[in-house]
């Protein structure tokens, strides 16, 4: 992406916050990666990538070979936008870069909703040549299939930077299902992705991603969107496959009436993962609604599940349900659930709760005749099934699969 | 034939229930009164295998096999089935997954469906099991799970409480369905053992045996009819003062 387009102060901004650190998580020596590796040559057919890619990207509900159940595709290898095009009238799947030079009203959206200077991770996208999608419904469009975008990181030590603008515009209707991956099984590398959705008046969309990285891995989403009145935002997460560091607190800001938002995050972590992983939904106007639900599991390994939800305006709702299962006898689960009301007439809400499965329901499963092995693997099962309410019922089948392709590793 | 001899239990090292004796024969319905507090679901739990109740004393033979020390699973394979009275939610596990979990793979989505329309719960299948229940429902989950487990030996305790007379006759039903009712006593194959505070129950089912139990251990046995005419006249504490030789502790 053409460094000219985005604003002087920008970089000015970004050179300030060059060495900040994030608010949370293991602060990371970003001189410990690369920036310098191989272009990619531009894949017309993303068929004809290799087999163990693809099947790597399938694992993470990205489908190259015959993807006739997509709107729309875009595959990103390193830092490198390799593939990108669209199966449906209304909905444009490019490279940021492309996308900034046929759009010269793009650059306005560019940082807007995340701040630049965050942290070094924000700061660092734009400090660099960094690329990623632009994906956007027209007016009035609403896809039947999802649009899909793989961001792949091949090289190890290397740093992915990536830029994504989402745009749904008025009365439009997107889903994309996002999956994040690493070749190498062993490599360090780190994923930096900066995210800025921005849903228009009564535009929805469902933004379902699932990552699949490596125990070497260290990642860092930069996450927000702005969701405009009778607009809804559905953010469905999914993380079952080891990664060695991973930290994010998306934020979602209900400006328009009306508006609402969603976070459904399952978690898993083995030994040696360490995750730190929030939702933030500030409910800036009358009748805004929020939930966020998170089911985090470990086996092993350490997570602070956050949740945060701040009411400022008048007759907003929200509910935030942090549930942790520790399975095993190590591993760590912190949940911290943060309600604020900034004024009377508001209705916040939250439950948490964190322990080993219940005795007493193991019990009563073994009283119908399962052995203790059956029992806990039904009430595992039973624990990472989140009902998404709206979610299309592909979408919810997809999500079921990649849960339940993952829950030998969690048994 | 579930035979108990002198059987001891204790929860959580205090000891509950002192040397009972209990045999109830292939096809016959018992039936055990008595008092908040007298450790009648404890004994039901000791039968069921539930690890929190230990047996300190004495024997559990069914089927003529000694079950005392099997596991609550192995128990339940081999026949025994239990309707709690308090039954834990379990979330994320729906109560159509529970039902075909009791049918060990006898069944079908059909089947399922026939059951569920014979506990009038066909709007409670998608549900996490016991999640939102009220006391009725929970009562008719369970002996619809129990209906798909088809046990030899049924253990209710208190299937009647909580559960308005609208829905006492269904439940009644689904008992009898259970215990094999309409079948003369020769051809069941079925037995049960019912907890039951009010008796209500007892125009549902033919029960043969009564039980009174106070203090953990069984002072009276007996036609169930003529016990709950006794206790609905006098209440438990002529019991108490008749075996225990004690003043109840309330007055």
């Amino acid at each position: 992406m053409s460094k000219n387009n985005t604003s002087k102060t920008f970089q000015y901004k970004a050179k300030a916050a060059a060495e900040k650190k994030a608010a949370f998580g293991e602060d990371l020596d970003l001189n410990k990666y690369s920036r310098e590796g191989d272009k990619h040559p531009y894949e017309k057919d993303p068929a004809a990538l290799p087999r163990e890619t693809k099947e790597t990207m399938l694992a993470a509900g990205i489908i190259l070979d015959n993807p006739g159940q997509r709107s729309g595709t875009f595959l990103q290898l390193d830092n490198t936008p390799v593939h990108f095009s669209t199966q449906q009238e209304g909905v444009e799947v490019m490279a940021l870069s492309q996308a900034i030079d046929k759009y010269n009203w793009l650059p306005d959206y560019m940082w807007k909703a995340q701040s630049v200077d965050a942290d070094k991770y924000t700061a660092n996208v734009e400090l660099h040549d960094s690329d990623g999608y632009f994906i956007r419904a027209l007016p009035g469009q609403k896809t039947i299939f999802p649009v899909q975008a793989c961001l792949y990181l091949e090289k190890s030590k290397l740093v992915q930077n990536v830029h994504n603008i989402i745009i749904a515009e008025e009365g439009s209707e997107l889903h994309i299902i996002t999956g994040c991956a690493s070749g190498s099984r062993e490599e360090p590398g780190l994923h930096i992705g900066v995210s800025e959705f921005f849903i228009k008046k009564g535009a929805k969309v469902t933004f379902t991603m699932i990552h699949t990285w490596n125990p070497e891995i260290a990642v860092r989403p930069r996450t927000t969107t702005i969701v405009e009145e009778g607009g809804l935002f559905m953010s469905n997460y999914l993380l079952m496959k080891p990664v060695n560091n991973l930290q994010m607190n998306p934020t979602a800001r209900c400006v328009g009436e009306k508006s609402t938002v969603r976070f459904n995050s399952i978690l898993v972590a083995g030994k040696g993962t360490s995750l730190d992983i929030g939702s933030r939904v500030l409910l800036e106007a009358k009748d805004a609604r929020t939930e966020i639900i998170s089911r985090a599991i470990t086996i092993g390994g350490s997570i602070i599940a956050r949740g945060y939800i701040e009411g400022d305006a008048p007759d907003v709702k929200g509910h935030l349900e942090c549930r942790g299962l520790i399975l095993g006898e190590k591993g760590m689960i912190y949940s911290i659930p943060e309600l604020k009301g900034n004024l009377a007439g508001i209705d916040l809400s939250h439950e948490a709760a964190v322990g080993k499965i219940a005795e007493e329901e193991v019990e009563y499963l073994m009283a119908r005749g399962l052995t203790r092995d059956e029992a806990t693997a039904a009430i595992v099962r039973g624990f990472l099934r989140v009902d998404i309410e709206g979610l299309p019922p592909m979408l919810s089948a997809e999500l079921r699969k990649a849960v339940e392709a993952s829950e030998k590793e969690v048994m | 034939m579930l035979k108990i001899t002198d059987l001891s239990v204790a929860v959580e090292g205090k000891e509950i229930i002192h040397d009972i004796n209990m045999t109830i024969g292939t096809g016959e319905t018992h039936v055990l009164f008595g008092p908040n507090g007298a450790g009648k679901s404890t004994h039901l739990m000791a039968i069921m295998g539930c690890p929190k109740y230990k047996v300190t004393k004495g024997t559990i033979f069914f089927k003529d096999k000694d079950i005392t020390h099997l596991s609550v699973d192995e128990r339940a394979r081999m026949g025994i089935g239990m309707s709690f009275q308090r039954p834990p939610v379990v979330r994320g596990v729906k109560t159509k997954d529970m039902v075909a979990a009791c049918l060990k793979g006898t069944g079908d989505g059909e089947t399922i469906a026939r059951l569920a329309e014979r506990a009038d719960l066909q709007d409670f299948m998608e549900r996490d099991i016991n999640y939102g229940f009220s006391g009725g429902e929970i009562k008719r989950s369970e002996l619809m799970q129990l209906l798909a487990q088809k046990p030899q030996l049924t253990l209710l305790d208190e299937p009647e409480s909580g559960v308005d007379l609208v829905n006492i006759a269904l439940i009644g039903e689904m008992m009898n369905d259970l215990l094999e009712k309409n079948c003369p006593i020769p051809e069941r194959n079925c037995m049960g053992l019912i907890i039951t505070h009010t008796g209500h129950i007892l125009d549902y089912v033919n029960a043969r045996t009564g039980y009174v139990m106070c203090d953990g251990t069984i002072g009276c046995v007996g036609d169930p009819h003529e016990m709950l005419a006794t206790i609905r006249e006098r209440g438990y504490n002529e019991c108490i003062q008749c075996f225990l030789g004690r003043i109840p502790l309330h007055e």
